[in-house]
């Protein structure tokens, strides 16, 4: 049973989370949904510091023993701070999805972007009918 | 003589089983007017009395030489008895690639120890469980270094062996990339100055052999702060892997990646396969590497075992997104480096040795010979390139005692008219190289 | 067990070297000092504990010889030891790749015959021994065709892939430029025909199918799969790694395939060495002959000799020629063979599979029921719904009767897929044999699953921690 998915973010369909910081800036991880499907992860490819991401394009790769997915960036910006972490220890997405398995933090390019991803209940909606 | 085992009876079974009352039945998805009687132009079977006479006879149309002064890619190396009797244990031959580790752990043991040897051979920090030769690892390096780095130019060293070349532009070509060559100089290394001039932001990496064709050492060192200094990736080959015995290897000297041919390592020469394509890289390039790699672990009593490891960098999982197609190693001809490589231990070296030795009395002997001179200034190991009133004469007496001479440059490399490349290994006595010496004078 | 490097003592050796016998010369005289390296790190062991290591390792190690090996898509047929005789002979171990041809006729004449039957059993106009594997042909095979585009000036970007495709096919197919593009299955395990239609394009270079598939089934419609592609000039690519099921009894060639790509080591019994080397040749029709890879063979009168000058082939994928040594076994095999033998040969592996699937099909989910060809696919749904057992699990209980598992979780549209392909060299009563071990596991899913899930239990080690190998990756041993 994956963890609650919190009110204090937003969701794309791809299952990327997206959380404002008041401050222009976005914290990005992955659903705890998501990581339960990937299985154990071994593996996270982090993106540069200062890359330019695009909604929608690749920005990390998470490996699992049987898999290797793409992240894509759920809003548009520059990635200003990764969490190095998850060099040393992947599997603190698995443990903490929404927490201390967070990818990157990025400066958003539109604020605007934010308000396309899915609430937590529309996100819900979509996961239970990925289960069916 | 075909091996099924299958009597009349148990056919019938089986038929009724599967419910089938004909054999044919179950070929009926195959369009009918696309089903053979019989297969045209293949000779009737053979009793296995036949089929060894038969591949005598063929074996026998070859003309075995007395000696091989050949190397130029495949050498001519004493093997161990141990090799053979190892390799040809059934329960290593007769297997697939070990997906199942509890049932594989001799093989993943055995390459993992390879991959250990080789990494350490090499200098580097890892090693994969081998490629399909030489020339394929060194591609493969190259369109790796292109797809991490972005960059879409490949820079060849001209001193790289010319078959290896061509393999490169073969792989480069169908991935889109762009091949330089770059001309080598008087010592017959490469021409560091011209590469200085071809180093641009673009060149994904450079490509070379240490030892390289013509037998000259290059010096790793220098090169490799060149291509460094523009963010390039250095590819370092070798030619015969037992100079790794006693050379510095590239992967102290700052190389990327180290790649080359392993044959020497306990492999006939075959008629040029199987070989034993070595890939080896610095450390932070394990999660892009091609190929298979064994990993070690622990099983749920904690005891150590191993596995094939870091799989989802390969095809069957990244598909489309992998940077190369590769599944299989080589792992019997791996294995039988692993097995060499531990029987000679410490005495790799001395064999390495032993080769410069004999390589410098025939180099010597042949240079005392009117009209011979040295082509390059470079230190060798076991190979060397000398210029002869007539290269090809020299070759048809060699031929006619029975001895592979040296391998004419000029096919490959117009300039260098009249050029042989010879190469001398632990397989030739003092006798032999006088005999070699003295047919190419002509007092035989 | 302990690694080679712990069982390493300073001062012993197996092995020899002879003294010098020619006039001493000092070595850093002739190479400057900063080339040569400071140390070897290389085992040191007695040629008594090198033998017992390995043969203590081989002890661990699972083969044909020692028992049945139903690895799906595979192909583990028994590898009759008159071929390994054959290959060890010195004529063809002993010679050097560049050995002049006047010197190597037995080598160039079996390799001109080889390309010749597997003319006529594939029903191609060409082949080439050069590839080093069933992967490198299939890279080969897309090249030609990229080539072949090239030439005719055409600007074709796509090749498409059925879902149920080995993941080697798309990673070939971008390796030369190519976007892939997967094609579904229908309900009868076969190409979508309406949705080959609709992506068959002129921009599509080729259409890569594996017949029969992954599934173990024959192309039904191959006759309009062949029409639909070739309507639009694109080309039939046949991936042979499944030729065990059609081989004297139809030929790629006349079903409108292009290119093939073969598996020496599966089809034609040369064992497989614990993953190589095997050996990939391709063989193409007319259309791709000009795009072979160089050196061909050319005979003359009455010898046979290399030539390069095919200005419009690919160039080379390998040094050398190929395999060589691998070629001469499977050449051992064909003539053993011959033309009855090697369809008897199909006929057997296809009658195994299928005596397996009936056997075994009360006892787990079979999603495609009609008549397989050399190998069967199961699933293990039901078991993992009945018990949580799941597939990974049966294949390791299997190990614990003496069976090699059969391929599992491929191909990946069958859910928990169960491979299994017998081949033909496996007797009734080894068939039955193994049929009653998997009965047996279908029961203690359902009874016992924990003695399924703890399996094996017979292994030197138990399943191994994947997830602690890919986390902290040890791939080279270091001295502590």
């Amino acid at each position: 049973m994956s963890k609650q998915n919190l009110n204090d973010r937003r969701y794309s369909r791809d299952h990327e989370w997206a959380k404002d910081n008041g401050d222009g800036t976005v914290l990005i991880g992955i659903t705890d949904y998501a990581q339960e499907m990937l299985t154990d992860i071994v593996f996270v490819e982090l993106p540069p510091m200062g890359k330019k991401v695009v909604k929608g394009e690749p920005m990390a790769v998470v490996e699992s023993v049987k898999s290797v997915s793409d992240i894509y960036a759920p809003v548009s910006g520059e990635v200003i701070a990764i969490n190095s972490k998850l060099e040393e220890e992947p599997a603190l997405i698995n443990s903490d999805a929404f927490g201390e398995g967070w990818i990157v933090r990025m400066r958003i390019d539109d604020a605007a972007e934010l308000a396309l991803l899915l609430d937590a209940a529309a996100y819900d909606l979509l996961i239970s009918e990925d289960k069916h | 003589m075909d091996y099924t085992p299958h009597t009349e009876e148990d056919i019938i079974q089986m038929k009724a089983a599967a419910g089938i009352a004909d054999i044919e039945e179950l070929f009926a998805d195959i369009p009918a007017k696309y089903r053979l009687a019989q297969l045209p132009d293949i000779p009737a079977p053979l009793a296995e009395q036949e089929t060894i006479a038969l591949m005598n006879s063929l074996a026998r149309k070859n003309k075995l030489p007395r000696l091989t002064l050949t190397g130029a890619g495949a050498y001519h190396h004493f093997i161990p008895a141990v090799v053979g009797h190892i390799i040809n244990r059934a329960e290593f031959y007769t297997a697939y690639t070990p997906y199942q580790a509890e049932i594989s752990q001799g093989v993943l043991q055995a390459i993992y120890e390879y991959q250990t040897m080789i990494a350490h051979l090499t200098g580097m920090e890892i090693a994969n469980a081998s490629m399909y030769d030489g020339a394929s690892a060194m591609a493969e390096a190259a369109i790796l270094s292109a797809k991490t780095l972005n960059r879409s130019k490949i820079v060849i060293a001209r001193s790289v062996h010319p078959e290896y070349r061509a393999v490169v532009r073969t792989y480069c070509w169908s991935n889109g990339y762009e091949v330089c060559e770059i001309p080598f100089v008087k010592s017959g290394q490469i021409d560091l100055d011209l590469l200085q001039k071809e180093l641009d932001e673009t060149v994904a990496a450079v490509l070379v052999q240490s030892p390289n064709f013509f037998g000259s050492i290059e010096d790793i060192a220098p090169l490799a702060d060149v291509v460094h200094a523009k963010g390039a990736l250095l590819v370092a080959g070798f030619t015969d892997g037992t100079a790794l015995g006693i050379l510095q290897p590239a992967g102290e000297l700052g190389a990327d990646f180290v790649v080359g041919e392993g044959q020497s390592f306990g492999n006939p020469l075959n008629y040029g396969g199987p070989y034993l394509g070595v890939f080896a890289a610095r450390e932070k390039f394990l999660r892009r590497i091609p190929g298979r790699l064994v990993g070690a672990t622990v099983d749920k009593n904690g005891r150590r075992g191993f596995v094939l490891t870091l799989q989802t960098r390969e095809q069957h999982i990244r598909r489309e997104k992998a940077t190369s197609n590769i599944c299989s190693n080589e792992a019997l001809c791996a294995l039988a480096a692993g097995v060499y490589l531990a029987t000679l231990g410490q005495n790799l070296q001395k064999l390495a040795a032993l080769n410069i030795q004999k390589t410098q009395y025939l180099k010597k002997q042949l240079l005392g010979l009117p009209g011979w001179k040295e082509v390059f200034t470079a230190p060798v190991y076991n190979e060397f390139a000398v210029s002869c009133p007539d290269a090809r004469k020299v070759n048809e007496a060699l031929k006619k005692e029975g001895i592979i001479g040296g391998y004419e440059l000029q096919k490959d490399y117009p300039e260098l008219k009249n050029t042989l490349l010879f190469c001398a290994t632990e397989m030739l006595s003092r006798e032999d190289i006088d005999r070699v010496v003295d047919t190419v004078k002509g007092d035989r | 067990m302990e690694l080679i490097f712990e069982k390493s003592r300073p001062g012993r050796s197996a092995g020899s070297i002879p003294a010098s016998d020619v006039p001493a010369i000092n070595i850093e005289d002739v190479i400057d000092r900063k080339y040569l390296r400071s140390g070897l790190d290389l085992p040191e062991v007695a040629e008594v504990d090198l033998i017992r290591h390995y043969t203590n390792l081989s002890r661990r190690n699972f083969g044909v010889d020692l028992g049945f090996y139903p690895l799906g898509s595979c192909t583990m047929k028994y590898n009759p030891k008159v071929n390994e005789n054959a290959a060890a002979l010195p004529g063809f171990t002993g010679l050097h790749p560049y050995a002049d041809d006047e010197l190597a006729q037995g080598n160039l004449q079996l390799m001109a015959q080889m390309q010749q039957y597997l003319c006529s059993i594939f029903g191609m106009a060409e082949f080439t021994l050069q590839p080093a594997a069933g992967a490198h042909g299939e890279l080969t095979g897309i090249m030609m065709i990229k080539k072949y585009f090239e030439k005719k000036g055409e600007k074709r970007h796509r090749i498409l892939i059925p879902d149920a495709a080995h993941g080697t096919n798309p990673a070939s197919g971008a390796l030369c430029g190519f976007e892939t593009v997967t094609l579904c299955s229908n309900s009868e395990g076969g190409v979508d025909i309406d949705h080959l239609k609709s992506l068959m394009t002129e921009d599509v270079a080729a259409l890569m199918l594996t017949n029969p598939n992954t599934l173990g089934l024959f192309e039904r419609n191959i006759e309009e799969v062949s029409h639909i592609v070739h309507e639009k000039g694109g080309l039939l690519y046949a991936d042979g790694a499944n030729a065990n099921a059609f081989l004297g009894i139809t030929r790629p060639g006349d079903l409108g395939f292009d290119v093939i790509q073969l598996n020496l080591h599966k089809t034609f019994s040369t064992p497989h060495g614990g993953g190589g080397p095997g050996s990939g040749p391709v063989g193409v029709g007319p259309a791709l002959v000009d795009y072979l890879p160089v050196p061909r063979i050319v005979k003359t009168d009455n010898s046979y000799r290399w030539s390069e000058n095919y200005p419009d082939s690919i160039g080379r994928v390998r040094a050398f020629y190929g395999n060589f040594n691998v070629v001469v076994k499977a050449y051992a095999y064909i003539r053993s063979l011959g033309a009855q033998g090697l369809k008897r040969a199909t006929q057997m592996a296809v009658l195994n599979a299928n005596y397996i699937k009936e056997k075994l099909k009360p006892y787990f989910d079979l999603p495609y029921d009609r008549v397989c060809m050399h190998e069967c696919v199961f699933s293990g749904s039901r078991q993992v719904a009945q018990s949580g057992v799941h597939t990974t699990d049966i294949a390791k209980r299997l190990i614990d009767f003496g069976y090699h598992p059969p391929t599992i979780y491929f191909p990946m549209i069958v859910p928990e897929a169960l491979m299994i392909e017998p081949t033909e060299t496996e007797s009734k009563e080894t068939l039955d044999a193994f049929c009653e071990a998997m009965i047996t596991i279908a029961h203690e899913a359902q009874e016992s699953p924990h003695r399924v899930k703890d399996a094996p239990l017979s292994t030197e080690v138990n399943r191994l921690d994947e997830v602690l190998a890919a986390r902290k990756p040890d791939v080279a041993w270091k001295k502590q």
